[in-house]
């Protein structure tokens, strides 16, 4: 049987290394698989986080040869397994131990929006084409590659003023549903600080649910940051029309 | 074997093995090149009417004949379809990645730190001016398709030659490019929370529906219109200078 060479991170925030482990590649099998046999045979006690093994659950989220992907969809066969297989925590969030990795700052950005609020006197009835657009963004599974991928937060450590692309994502699914009421703007550009994201589209290409996320919510939602901030003409003939009424 | 662990941070600093860096260089290249000969040309002054071809840059053609503008007649237009370039957001990450490294490719390093400002202060929350400057270009576009227009009237009547094709192919990538914009795709309807309750819905969904079909090849419409613009100015200027005759195909 083939095998290859894994070189997994051993270690913590405060330091460690990288170590090698050879393990048998068979047909199918993907990162997640080698990684098991890894913590199974040789290394039990490698922390790594994983659930559904399917791509649903966002949970085995790591860095494959420097690229953010879930291990569980990143088939060894896709890669070259003449050179070792590095696999290391998302850079983005700080290490627990080897590739788990403390992702709590994400779960403290999300009790920051607010939930879905009905408007008043709606009537609960959606049409199809307007539930279209908000569906894309129900299919993310809170794997936060995006997050970890994002230069606003892995380089320039924005965590403080950024919100980051699962969270505009979340904030788009609220502000485009056609029942919801709650205006989440004036969140969006200050304490989620969208000013910071410079469209360079890193998070929509790692998502692994292939949601669009540059441009069906983070764009829309800076056009709709503009309508409310940047767009003196918007705001008079708004004006014009209100009083007219 | 053991090395380094965690990813280093610092300009370039990454993981990655494959040649990241060779994304950066046709975007350095196509805009780079076209900066300069768009430069080049705006402040020529010459050579941009051939019979009645006119080039892209110098459309809408103002005072030719320098009654009260002394330079050349490009560049009192040539600051609206740069801008709304610019301020593209397709470019905006063409601009970001190439040029300014801010990131020089995904999951690498860069050397902005902590002063990094993105878009919330000067000069970057200009780009919130995307908008006006699609104004501007929709404007242009209907001087350019009356260009077409005109190109397809020689001294001897009706008739098509190789710049009447060029410039309606390059105007259709002109069109096509503006029409998939994501800010008209707000405009026009992206903005609304709910189609189904807003007065004429349906076209708005219809209209939005539509952008966002040309909105997927944003990227591609960008490049190619840009690619155009360029070569149909070449063109005119070849025939206006003499270099090449005019084919006419009809």
């Amino acid at each position: 049987m083939a095998e290859a060479t894994l070189r997994i991170f051993r270690g913590d925030q405060g330091g460690g290394t990288m170590k090698d482990y050879r393990v048998p590649v068979a047909p199918g099998m993907v990162v997640l698989d080698a990684l098991h046999h890894v913590q199974g045979h040789q290394a039990p006690d490698l922390g790594l986080r994983w659930n559904c093994k399917a791509g649903k659950c966002g949970s085995c989220s790591a860095e494959v040869n420097g690229r953010p992907r879930l291990t569980c969809k990143t088939r060894m066969d896709s890669l070259d397994l003449t050179q070792p297989v590095e696999v290391r925590p998302m850079k983005s969030f700080p290490v627990i131990k080897d590739l788990a990795t403390d992702v709590s700052w994400n779960y403290q950005v999300n009790k920051k929006i607010p939930p879905f609020q009905p408007r008043e006197g709606v009537e609960w009835k959606m049409q199809q084409h307007d539930v279209d657009r908000v569906q894309e963004f129900r299919k993310c599974i809170e794997c936060f590659l995006c997050q970890n991928v994002c230069h606003v937060l892995r380089d320039h450590d924005k965590k403080a003023e950024f919100g980051g692309p699962r969270f505009f994502v979340r904030v788009a699914g609220l502000e485009m549903h056609p029942l919801d009421g709650a205006d989440r703007i004036p969140l969006l550009k200050d304490a989620l600080g969208i000013g910071y994201c410079n469209i360079t589209k890193c998070c929509t290409e790692v998502c692994p649910e292939e949601i669009h996320i540059t441009d069906n919510a983070i764009i829309p939602l800076k056009e709709r940051v503009v309508d409310e901030y940047y767009d003196p003409v918007l705001k008079i003939v708004k004006k014009i029309f209100s009083a007219g009424r | 074997m053991a090395e380094a662990g965690l990813t280093q941070g610092g300009f370039g600093a990454t993981a990655r093995r494959d040649a990241w860096w060779l994304e950066m260089l046709p975007t350095i290249i196509l805009i780079g090149g076209f900066s300069i000969y768009a430069t080049a040309r705006a402040f020529e002054g010459a050579h941009y009417l051939a019979g009645s071809y006119l080039s892209p840059f110098y459309s809408p053609l103002i005072d030719p004949d320098h009654k009260w503008w002394p330079l050349s007649p490009a560049v009192l237009i040539l600051g609206f379809p740069l801008g709304f370039r610019v301020t593209c957001y397709y470019y905006r990450k063409a601009v970001y990645r190439s040029f300014l490294a801010d990131p020089p490719a995904c999951a690498v390093g860069e050397f902005w730190g902590k002063s990094y400002i993105g878009e919330t202060r000067f000069p970057f929350i200009l780009q919130n001016l995307h908008r006006y400057f699609l104004y501007g270009a929709l404007v242009f576009l209907v001087f350019l398709w009356h260009d077409v227009w005109k190109a397809l009237w020689f001294d001897d009547g009706f008739g098509i030659g190789l710049g009447t094709v060029i410039m309606a192919v390059n105007t259709s990538l002109l069109t096509l490019y503006a029409f998939s914009c994501h800010s008209l795709r707000h405009i026009i309807g992206g903005r609304l929370d709910c189609f189904g309750c807003a007065k004429a819905g349906l076209a708005q969904h219809k209209a939005w529906s539509l952008a966002s079909l040309l909105n997927v090849n944003h990227m591609w419409f960008a490049w190619c219109s840009l690619v155009s613009v360029g070569a149909t100015d070449f063109y005119i200027r070849l025939v206006a200078t003499g270099a090449i005759k005019d084919l006419r195909i009809l």
